[in-house]
């Protein structure tokens, strides 16, 4: 009797706390902090007991174990293996935007730089393709990123420096870098790497000195030589009169 | 009911359960000493993960076997006999029983705490050091920015916030524990019965979630469902370290919410022990 009454009151307590648990959990993913979705593709990459662990609540703990062995990986140079795991690695962990940075370095700057040097391939057009390839999934490794971490800076400016160093696409390097300096906690240059990519984009060159023009007029930490040098060039290019150039 | 919370951490620390914090120390230093060839984000973050992951094994392992072994090893030793015999009702004792634990628990994840902040800030200073003998020659802003960037990598204050959901976890598996021990017939099932509990918790959101959404599951999969939702308490809802850790603020109606909730079920438990040992023929 007494064993049916406890039951009864395990089970009547369930039923009051299922609101609560709902409505906490869903405040959990409105705060992204959910977001991974435990399915058989991640039992097949984590293997039985990485699963089984990252199901436990050691999420964080599997994912270090993953990034170190990718960090043993990187130094032995195994791209694909390098790869696998950085994508086990923000697949478990997708709220850490170091993961999802140091994926998209790995992938855009030393994966692409070892197949542009590969003595095995003889080829230069495919040495080009495989290093294209290697710059498309660090871009993809920073886009997931983004769309994982929406408030965070740093993912918005590697993408910007993507952009800007490896496919010269200066537009879409401003367009990051100015959604990284709206972002809390952004670095105070990212204002200015906004300006001076768009400095460089044709067509742009009147919204560029507009910005540069508002960073010199912000005060005297903002008048760097670079800064100094676009605004120059911009004077010349868009003929700004002589009374409303910056002095020499 | 001040004797029976000493005397339960007094034979607690004589198992010399504060072992584990050795261990813990070791996995830290282990850590550093592997972490000294990456780069000082990485450095912090795996610091942080390891630390904070740990302390949630070590205290989830000290509430489920410090308690597992709490009201057996009190009736083999007869002394549960002689408490109860006192004018000390059952719910004092089992309260007694639970708080002995809980102050064993907040005296491991303070110590356990207080290495890893030593650690972190030997580390941090370190790193300090270091970046500002490296940035020597550039210009002000530059250097102190990238100093900035350190400090802001190694410590912040949600930290407090994951050690304190790890504590509630820990207080909601000991009261928890104490239920399943007060019907259970020996230490071993309880602590069996525990990791069970604690799997099927972390998993327990899965089952709700699929049970409360219109699906074409059968009647027999969505009874379990149900069952499984309403009987193990969610404990995904109390893993907020992953993201303390990757540098998420927790906003402070969360955190209260959660460790209210944690408060909650854990006193529940311990009122459910009490249903449970109230008429219980020892």
């Amino acid at each position: 009797m007494r064993a049916a009454a406890i039951i009864l009151g395990v089970l009547l307590f369930g039923a009051a706390r299922l609101p609560m648990e709902h409505a906490l959990s869903q405040t959990h993913r409105e705060l992204h902090f959910r977001t991974v979705d435990f399915n058989l593709d991640l039992r097949e990459q984590l293997g039985q007991l990485g699963f089984v662990a990252a199901l436990s609540g050691f999420r964080s703990l599997v994912a270090d174990a993953l990034f170190i062995e990718a960090h043993v990986a990187w130094e032995h140079t195994e791209w694909g293996r390098v790869l696998l795991l950085f994508r086990q690695v923000t697949t478990i962990q997708p709220r850490a935007p170091l993961f999802w940075d140091m994926a998209a370095w790995h992938m855009a700057w030393n994966a692409s730089t070892a197949a542009m040097n590969d003595r095995t391939q003889p080829r230069l057009a495919l040495r080009i393709k495989a290093a294209r390839e290697y710059f498309q999934l660090g871009k993809d490794f920073l886009e997931r990123g983004i769309k994982n971490n929406p408030e965070r800076p740093e993912l918005c400016e590697a993408l910007a420096r993507l952009y800007r160093d490896k496919y010269d696409d200066h537009e879409h390097a401003s367009e990051f870098f100015a959604r990284a300096a709206a972002l809390p906690g952004a670095h105070s240059y990212a204002r200015r790497f906004a300006a001076y990519e768009l400095a460089q984009c044709a067509g742009r060159e009147n919204d560029a000195y507009r910005q540069l023009r508002a960073l010199y007029d912000s005060g005297e930490q903002e008048r760097l030589p670079t800064l100094l040098r676009h605004l120059k060039e911009l004077e010349i290019k868009l003929d700004i009169p002589p009374d409303q150039r910056i002095p020499d | 009911m001040a004797a029976i919370v000493g005397n339960t951490l007094t034979g607690l620390t004589r198992l010399k359960i504060f072992y584990v914090l050795l261990l813990f120390a070791l996995l830290l230093i282990g850590c550093s000493v592997f972490m000294a060839q990456m780069t000082f984000q990485q450095e912090f973050q795996v610091l942080k993960d390891i630390a904070l992951g740990a302390m949630s094994i070590f205290t989830s392992l000290i509430a489920v076997i410090a308690t597992a072994r709490l009201l057996p090893q009190d009736i083999e030793d007869r002394t549960a006999y002689t408490v109860l015999a006192k004018p000390v009702s059952r719910f004092e004792y089992l309260s007694g029983k639970l708080l002995g634990v809980l102050l064993l628990l907040a005296l491991s994840l303070l110590a356990m705490s207080a290495l890893f902040f030593v650690v972190l800030v030997l580390r941090e200073q370190s790193v300090l050091n270091e970046t500002a003998r490296q940035m020597a020659d550039a210009p002000a802003e530059q250097s102190a920015e990238t100093l900035r960037l350190v400090r802001a990598s190694a410590f912040n204050v949600n930290l407090f916030s994951g050690i304190g959901v790890i504590y509630v976890k820990g207080c909601l598996l000991a009261a928890l524990t104490l239920f399943v021990s007060t019907f259970a017939t020996s230490t071993i099932f309880t602590t069996i019965a525990m990791a069970f509990v604690y799997f099927i918790g972390h998993l327990q959101a899965i089952a709700r979630e699929y049970w409360l959404q219109n699906n074409s599951a059968g009647w027999f999969t969505k009874v379990f469902l149900a069952l499984v939702a309403l009987f193990f308490p969610d404990l995904q809802l109390f893993n907020l370290t992953d993201d303390v850790v990757a540098g998420n603020a927790i906003p402070l109606a969360l955190l209260l919410k959660t460790i209210g909730m944690g408060l909650f079920y854990s006193s529940f438990y311990l009122a459910l022990a009490w249903a449970a040992f109230f008429r219980k023929e020892l």
